[in-house]
């Protein structure tokens, strides 16, 4: 077994937090600039001048990207052979929270019905995948509420296939419009199960935006969903333009014969998400 | 595109020459709320007990800030969704309410009021809170500090980068989604 500290996990969690939330990721900074030189209107153009400059201002002076800090949500890949005393939900808890209060990030997480602050931004969300070796890895996204509100997960019949599918999503983007803060990213999970499909959706959001999927029949699916999106021309803050969409980053599971579901997560253009090792 | 300098309060004449897509410098003081201030708020109404601040001529910012470091009068500050609020806007627009300052549609019914009451909506762009924080130069809670960052605060703006999405003669800036069916 091999040990690891739950202070050192704590600590980087906390500068995780801190950082992602002050530091645009470079592949969302590079689809900025392609947005700023490229953007057929002048207001759409605009956004990005502006989404440059704040991105500029947030890591010079540490203010957040973004007052929304998003809830924060961890994926965590635990090798079978890490022993982490004291737990490593606690340690990832107790980094997060530290990481909001130094920070100066918002807390966004209350009860659902009293409306009433937690205070502390917890609880942390904690995807945890036990997978083999003694290594660990946690990733962080801030997840705002605006592009979370605008997200949908729908359980399709099998007949309605990959047209059935395609329509959803271009709907679900043309009815949230101006409301998820466009350019947004959106997170595609296809199969599994009712609680399955949102959740690969998620995680598909922490891929780089150039990449390219392992697959060629889904990365193909992706780019055509990219394309049916940005022609519905709702552009930067909804003012118009070719830039609707970032990109789309799908993820599959197999589903049972009966069901197709399908689960579109927004993300936002402020698409903060970081990565640490141990 | 036609800029305008204005300052707060806003009267009936500011928002007579405001047209969709024009683009406003804001100057003065706004007010800070959000969902769960504005449920507060009509509560207030409901009982007839006093507001935190005056409607008349008044502009909402919907807006939640992160905390304001040392030496910074607030954190990030960027507008938040603003259909959540569109169950209380007509009824603060009837009593005088001049601007909301958000992102994101408003429904037929406020769109309505502004139209009745002269009254209009800004966009600011979302996600640009660090940025916005720039032209908040003061920030204090007058209501509701439990609400943390849903306190309603006063703020003093210069500059405040705005565009009129919704002006009061049923203008919308927009973009209406080209859909094939």
């Amino acid at each position: 077994m091999r040990e690891i500290k739950a202070a050192d996990i704590s600590a980087a969690v906390a500068r995780m937090c801190m950082s992602a939330n002050t530091k645009l990721p470079e592949d969302v900074r590079r689809k900025f600039e392609e947005g700023f030189a490229n953007e057929t209107t002048e207001a759409g153009k605009e956004i990005f001048r502006q989404l440059l400059e704040n991105a500029d201002l947030s890591f010079e002076t540490k203010l957040p990207l973004c007052q929304d800090c998003g809830l924060a949500i961890f994926y965590v890949e635990l090798g079978e052979d890490v022993f982490v005393p004291g737990g490593v939900n606690k340690a990832i808890t107790e980094g997060m929270v530290a990481g909001y209060k130094d920070g100066y990030l918002r807390k966004s997480s209350c009860d659902p019905l009293s409306r009433k602050n937690t205070g502390d931004n917890t609880p942390a969300i904690i995807h945890i995948d036990f997978v083999p070796g003694d290594k660990l890895k946690i990733s962080y996204m801030a997840k705002g509420g605006g592009s979370e509100n605008m997200s949908r997960v729908t359980m399709l019949a099998p007949s309605q296939g990959w047209e059935g599918i395609k329509k959803f999503v271009v709907n679900r983007v043309a009815e949230a419009g101006p409301n998820p803060c466009p350019p947004v990213i959106l997170g595609i999970g296809i199969g599994g199960t009712f609680e399955q499909a949102p959740k690969i959706a998620k995680k598909a959001l922490l891929r780089k935006l150039d990449d390219t999927h392992p697959d060629p029949k889904i990365a193909e699916m992706e780019a055509e969903l990219l394309t049916a999106v940005n022609k519905l021309g709702i552009g930067p803050m909804g003012l118009g333009g070719s830039y609707t969409c970032l990109g789309v980053k799908i993820a599959i599971a197999p589903c049972h014969i009966a069901s197709l579901p399908l689960a579109v997560n927004v993300q936002c253009h402020s698409a903060r998400h970081e990565e640490v090792e141990f | 595109m036609p800029t305008y300098s204005l300052n707060t309060p806003l009267t009936d004449q500011d928002i007579d020459k405001l047209r969709s897509g024009d683009v406003v410098l804001l100057n003065g003081i706004i007010y800070t709320g959000r969902d769960a201030a504005h449920k507060r708020i009509c509560d207030l109404l409901d009982k007839g007990e006093p507001l935190p601040f005056d409607l008349k001529g008044a502009s909402i910012y919907y807006v939640g800030p992160s905390p304001a470091p040392p030496g910074r009068p607030i954190g990030s500050a960027g507008p938040t969704t603003s259909y959540r609020m569109d169950a209380y806007a007509p009824r603060l627009h009837a009593l005088g309410l001049k601007a909301t300052i958000g992102k994101g549609k408003r429904s037929d019914e406020v769109k309505a009021a502004m139209r009745e009451h002269k009254a209009v909506y800004f966009g600011a762009t979302g996600g640009a809170g660090a940025l916005l924080s720039k032209c908040i130069t003061a920030s204090k809670v007058i209501a509701f500090d439990e609400l943390g960052p849903e306190a309603v605060r006063e703020l003093t703006v210069k500059d405040f980068p705005l565009l009129v999405i919704n002006d009061a003669f049923g203008g919308e800036l927009y973009a209406k989604p080209k859909l094939d069916d």
